[in-house]
């Protein structure tokens, strides 16, 4: 178009063509500049919806694991491998073998470190364990039925500046060096033991069915600082074949697996047995405690690991139940391994297959064959993050395992779980843990179930408000009142929402708890007198009829809204109440057994149904505004009434536009946050009470993102719920857009 | 009866009912207005202080002073449930709360009695309220002043004591300038003398010479520092060197120095016009004052400059970026599928809960842009985070994102009103399209930009939600504007009248003292928000009505 610039006037032509040309390489500047603007807007659209994506998929990727071997050595083959322990760094390890050496030696090279001899004379290590989250401690038994409890301990050298810091191991015998005699005659076939403040707990099974535990409890020397033991041992005879031993860790229930497939429940305080539970049709052959020391895990001889705990009923017993089985391995379960801070484990079975699981999201994580069949030792690090194995000639395999987020899948988010400590399957969030112990309770489902029920309530306010004021406001109401009450509505709209939740919630919500009966008197008196008034305006002759002209009825009625609310406040609610023993609020929770929060669904459905109002009104008044005027004044020509011809006629033609704005209000509600913060007591439960709170997904994420750790499993779920709340509302807005917009279609044509 | 019928057939009923709908959402509208300009306006408000006198439960009299702010009904019932004694055959029982203050003295700012055990009323006239630096008010008579310790015995205590608190008062400026303004630069320079050394340190210039250079800077700085400290040390003595005594409702008397006391006012004894000069002189100090107390009492100063700067910073990212957006859509590009599916894109931005921007804003802005720039630019912070924690910047980037649909719309909506002629008009002339652009429809559609300009800013004054994960905080240190290079310091953290609503409402640990302020900071906040909303409309409406004429 600026290709004829030389028939132009002659103070351009005058110009240089240089001028010209920059004139032009200026224009196409522009162009590109202004081009990229477009594109901008769409990549902030994908930009916002791919690093959701980015940061929520590590969620949902498999977990992955890389073997190498780390060398041999052969004095091992020689002299068994029979416990094997991994330290934080992942660089040093130690390793307590048949004839009764303990040592620790550096991952890089097998090379040894420091060793200690733990056997006293002809003595021979039967089995050591260690105790169950990373405290350290370590009890060795031997042959001839004594124990030793030792401790593996590493501190950090620095003095070589930060890069080549040095991790030097001990050993310490916190209890002593003496080893216990804990079975007299020999023969221990399991031990277990748990460490507390006050008390160490060793129990032991001992071939021929015989059990004994080891009290003691620990009496600390003020002058010393040192902790003196006290003593006391208890034994049982069981008339099974004990194959596996474990202890809880509030030293309160002892369980013993037996070669019939059963976990006999014991409580230690009297040794009786309380409870057999039938695991397996296979024996059970190895036995250990989850993180924690609640839940125990069963593998059996079938390869199936079984999770049980103890659930408390209404009186208070207890009783043992099966949880949920782990049914990868295809073979006898040779050891089951609790990570040290999540509720993950690792089980190898007798063929080397090794599978790492997690209790709470009931999966499989990952499974393995490992190269060189059933290891004699192996040991998970303390982060769960490698898995070091030494073979039976004396070979040693370190595995590095990436696996972040064992914890989440589809069942543990959306399903109920049965978490630790709870009495049957729930839908729990309760993501904050005061210790590596506490189980995470990551249930969207209360989130997702507060979100739609403060939609719900929130829409059911507005709804019936904003069509209608609508409805009037684009049909009915005169012109000039019309441009007045626009401006109102979108003040309406722009009021933020900091504002709305803190009427809410200190002001709305002690009201309604004073006014309960008077607001829900407001349901009735209100349309009842609004109609007796229209009635009795319609029929009398009045001089002031004169001075209200038609499509000003709204005016009219503001005096009388107010009257009738006043009306309802002040006489009918303490009439009602009068009903109600008095107090509709008390009687509530007294005689109907409603529960009443003062921060309730009903709070949040005001509050947010007068967030939602501006935008409803605004979308339906257009698309009822836009109707052509042709087809109701046909309407009315044929004799149909003004409401007759809104119903049949009008709002027929604009109902896809009001469909949409109730989708885009819905949108709305959905995605309010300090609403429903402020404006609820945010409890995560799953109640359609109108009297109780929420927790909706926006506020979980507003309360609990600003000390989620980065990238944790926690962080990324507040991310999934954050990409929910996006991809909701993305369609929901698409959907809105693109009836409204062939709408808008329709209209043109009409 | 016919007619009745006749009219429900019409439908009639159903119309009036729709007309009581738009009613009702005005009345919401304005009730809530009404509510919120009643409430934050009474906060200012001078209320007298009563002196009642009130029996107890167990028969024993005793005076309380204090300011009456609320009374209300209460079922008897629900009061003999509570364990208080009422007498029989009355249904209801008025109670007053009332704001008694001393609370170091009594233990709690307000309490409820009940009007049947009112003895007497009244209202001296000698009453004082005092602001105190902390512990909320004091409500007492003055007894005496004493002015380095000895006892004034001018009889105008008043007069001498408001010559103290005027001095005070000075000194408490000069303190404040020397602890916020010279002292905070010197620790400033220090921090940035330490931050230089490390940088040195890791880029391994860290030689004798250079060294040598911050340590002589610090050791001038320390010296700055300690003339400093010392002037401030002795402004302190002297700050508390006056004292008055006050008598309470118990009849102790209690000495308070001046140094504690900030302010004080009579309003028993005031007039209308005293009490409205009152009302004026503290709405002014609440506007420019630094809140005190874990934010219940003193000003907001912080969060409104907080605010203003978060929207201007936020102002000069989405204008550019909506306009050259809003322009590509109008006049650049083919209208047609992809017109469509950018138009949607914007629609859906506009739809998108404000809380996942807050969360968009966090991972990407904060940790992952943040944390990146912190490496290659800032390493001798590390690990304290520069800009890889929520700040003024990323706040008002995030913001940006939030509102840029509402710019793209508007300037579209302004574009969109201008006749073809006027574009044809200036094509025909020779003029290339850039040139159209800029001379003739960006002017022209100035006032549609600005409406989207003025709705952004509203918006954003509002929003609070994504705030809270990207930079805001309930007690920012530091201005982010100050007069230590680089005086825009865009790492800070900051203020906002939005979350220090939410704060102060719901996070405080003394809500019911604290509430009064929170209705004044809503009203502040709501004044601002409907101003720049009706100004934003009036723009509008005059843009309509201009391209009316053209149109024809």
């Amino acid at each position: 178009m600026n290709s004829g610039f030389k028939n132009e006037p002659a103070h351009l032509v005058a110009r240089s063509d240089n001028f010209h040309r920059w004139r032009s390489r200026k224009d196409l500047f522009a162009k590109r500049v202004i081009g990229m603007g477009g594109l901008v807007v769409i990549a902030a659209v994908l930009l916002i919806l791919f690093y959701l994506v980015y940061v929520v998929s590590p969620l949902f990727l498999p977990a992955t694991m890389a073997q190498k071997s780390i060398g041999s050595n052969p004095g091992w083959s020689q002299d068994e491998t029979v416990f094997l322990s991994l330290e934080e760094q992942q660089q040093v390890a130690m390793r307590v073998s048949r004839n009764g050496i303990a040592e620790f030696f550096s991952l890089d090279n097998l090379a040894l470190l420091t060793s200690a001899t733990l056997t006293q004379g002809s003595q021979e290590v039967t089995l050591a364990t260690e105790e169950q989250g990373g405290s350290g401690l370590v009890a060795v038994a031997y042959d001839d039925g004594r124990v030793s409890v030792l401790k593996h301990h590493y501190s950090t050298d620095f003095s070589a500046g930060v890069e080549l810091r040095k991790i030097i191991p001990s050993l310490e015998f916190p209890y002593g060096t003496d080893q216990r005699e804990l079975v007299p005659d020999g023969g221990i076939t399991g031990l277990a033991f748990s460490d507390s403040e006050a008390e160490l707990v060793l129990a032991a099974a001992a071939s021929g069915g015989r059990v004994r535990v080891e009290w003691n409890s620990k009496q600390e020397n003020f002058l010393s600082g040192e902790i003196n033991l006290e003593s006391s041992v208890k034994a049982m005879q069981v008339d099974f074949e004990i194959t596996a031993i474990s202890i809880s860790q509030n030293h309160r229930w002892l369980y013993l697996g037996d070669a019939d497939g059963r976990v006999h429940f014991i409580g230690i305080g009297g040794m009786t047995e309380n409870q057999v539970v039938q695991v397996s049709d296979a024996g059970i052959t190895s036995m250990n405690m989850l993180l924690g020391g609640i839940s125990v895990l069963a593998g059996d001889a079938n390869g199936v690991v079984t999770q049980l705990f103890p659930v408390r009923d209404q009186e208070n017993e207890y009783s043992l139940e099966i949880i949920r089985r782990f049914e990868s391995s295809q073979a006898a379960i040779a050891q089951i391994i609790p990570e040290q801070r999540r509720k993950g484990f690792i089980s190898v079975d007798v063929t080397g297959n090794m599978s790492v699981y997690h209790s709470t999201a009931g999966r499989l994580v990952l499974q393995q064959q490992l190269a060189d069949g059933l290891p004699s030792a192996l040991a998970l690090a303390p982060r769960a993050s490698g898995l070091l194995v030494v073979n039976k000639d004396g070979s040693a395999d370190f595995m590095d395992i990436v696996n972040e987020h064992p914890e989440v899948s589809f069942a543990s988010l959306w399903s109920k779980v049965w978490y630790e400590n709870y009495s049957e399957p729930e839908y729990v969030w309760q993501s904050s843990a005061s210790d590596n112990a506490f189980e995470p309770k990551f249930s969207l489902t209360p989130l997702a179930f507060g979100t739609f029920k403060a939609a719900l309530y929130a829409m059911l306010f507005a709804l019936p408000l904003a069509l209608a004021g609508a409805a009037f406001t684009a049909y009915f109401m005169s012109p000039a009142l019309r441009r007045m009450v626009k401006p109102t509505i979108e003040i309406m709209a722009a009021l933020p929402t900091v504002i709305l939740g803190f009427l809410a919630g200190l002001w709305f919500a002690p009201f309604l708890e004073e006014n309960l009966a008077g607001v829900f008197a407001l349901l009735l008196v209100m349309p009842a007198g609004l109609l007796v008034f229209a009635w009795f305006w319609t029929r009398a002759e009045w001089r002031i009829k004169n001075y209200v002209k038609e499509g000003w009825e709204p005016v009219l009625l503001l005096p009388v809204l107010v009257v009738l609310a006043i009306l309802s406040l002040q006489v009918v609610g303490p009439l009602q109440d009068w009903f109600f023993a008095g107090d509709l609020r008390s009687w509530l929770s007294h005689e109907a057994g409603i529960s009443y929060d003062q921060r309730n669904a009903m709070v949040v459905g005001c509050a947010m149904g007068f967030a939602v109002i501006p935008t409803i009104f605004s979308i339906a008044e257009d698309a009822i505004y836009g109707v052509p005027r042709s087809l109701s004044d046909g309407s009315l020509a044929l004799g149909a009434t003004p409401w007759q011809t809104m119903v049949r006629v009008v709002l027929p033609t604009a109902s896809p536009g009001m469909f949409s704005a109730v989708m885009i209000g819905l949108g709305r509600a959905v995605g309010e946050t300090m609403i429903v913060l402020m404006a609820t007591g945010n409890t995560p439960i799953m109640d359609w009470n109108l009297f109780e709170g929420m927790r909706t997904l926006a506020a979980n994420i507003a309360v609990e993102m600003p000390e989620s750790a980065m990238n944790s499993s926690h962080y990324r779920i507040l991310f999934l719920a954050a990409l929910v709340l996006f991809m909701f509302t993305f369609v929901v807005n698409t959907g809105a857009e693109l009836i409204r917009q062939r709408l808008r279609e329709k209209y043109s044509s009409l | 009866m016919k007619t009745l019928i006749k009219w429900v057939a019409d439908g009639t009923p159903w119309v009036w009912l729709n007309a009581a709908a738009v009613s009702a959402c005005i009345l919401l509208v304005v009730g809530l207005l009404m509510l919120i300009g009643v409430r934050g306006f009474g906060h200012f408000w001078p209320l007298p202080v009563q002196e009642i006198v009130y029996q107890q439960a167990d028969g024993s009299e005793i005076i309380v002073v204090g300011q009456i702010r609320e009374h209300e009904k209460v079922t008897a019932m629900r009061l003999r449930e509570s364990g208080l004694e009422v007498a029989e055959g009355s249904e209801f029982v008025t109670r007053y709360l009332i704001k008694t203050g001393n609370r170091d003295i009594i233990g709690q700012d307000f309490r409820w009695i009940l009007e049947p055990a009112i003895k007497s009323i009244g209202k001296p006239q000698s009453m004082v309220v005092f602001e105190r630096e902390e512990w909320g008010v004091l409500i007492g008579r003055l007894i005496a002043v004493r002015e380095s310790g000895q006892l004034l015995e001018d009889p105008d205590t008043w007069g001498e004591f408001l010559r103290l608190l005027t001095r005070a008062n000075n000194m408490r400026d000069e303190i404040r300038e020397l602890e916020k303004g010279r002292i905070g630069s010197i620790n400033y320079r220090l921090e940035r003398l330490r931050l230089k050394q490390r940088g040195l340190e890791l880029e391994g210039k860290d030689e004798e010479a250079s060294l040598a250079v911050i340590e002589n800077d610090r050791a001038r700085l320390q010296e700055e520092y300690n003339v400093l400290e010392e002037n401030l040390g002795r402004l302190y003595t002297e700050l508390r060197r006056d004292a008055i005594v006050v008598t309470t409702s118990d009849g102790q008397e209690h000495e308070i120095p001046m140094s504690s006391i900030i302010d004080a006012h009579r309003p028993n004894q005031m007039n209308l016009f005293g009490k409205l000069g009152y009302f004026l002189h503290t709405v002014w100090k609440f506007v420019a004052d630094d809140p005190r107390e874990a934010n219940t009492e003193g000003g907001i100063f912080p969060a409104i400059f907080g605010t203003v700067l978060m929207v201007l910073l936020m102002s000069l990212f989405v204008t550019p970026l909506g306009v050259v957006a809003a322009v590509y859509l109008k006049e650049y590009a083919r209208q047609g599928l992809f017109t469509r599916f950018i138009r949607i894109a914007v629609n859906n931005l506009a739809g998108v809960p404000s809380i996942v921007y807050g969360v968009f804003g966090l991972g990407f802005f904060v940790y992952t842009l943040g944390g990146s720039l912190d490496r290659l630019f800032f390493p001798e912070a590390l690990p304290a985070p520069t800009f890889g924690t929520g700040g003024l910047f990323w706040a008002s980037l995030t913001l940006a994102l939030l509102t840029l649909p509402v710019v793209i719309v508007s300037t579209e909506e302004g574009l969109s009103r201008i006749p073809r002629s006027i574009r044809e008009g200036s094509l025909a002339l020779g003029a290339t399209q850039w040139e159209t652009l800029w001379r003739t429809v960006l002017p022209m559609a100035s006032p549609g930009i600005m409406t989207g300009l003025i709705l952004a800013v509203a918006r954003a004054a509002g929003e609070v939600a994504p705030l809270m994960l990207v930079g805001v905080v309930k007690l920012a240190p530091a201005l982010p504007l100050d007069g230590n290079a680089p005086f825009l310091h865009l790492d800070r953290k900051f203020m906002h009248l939005g979350f220090h609503i939410y704060d102060v409402g719901f996070q405080s640990p003394n809500v019911e003292a604290a509430r009064p302020l929170v209705y004044a900071t809503a009203l502040l906040l709501v004044v601002v928000i409907v101003l720049l909303n009706l100004v934003a409309i009036q723009v509008r409406n005059r843009l309509s009505e201009r391209y009316r004429g053209l149109e024809s």
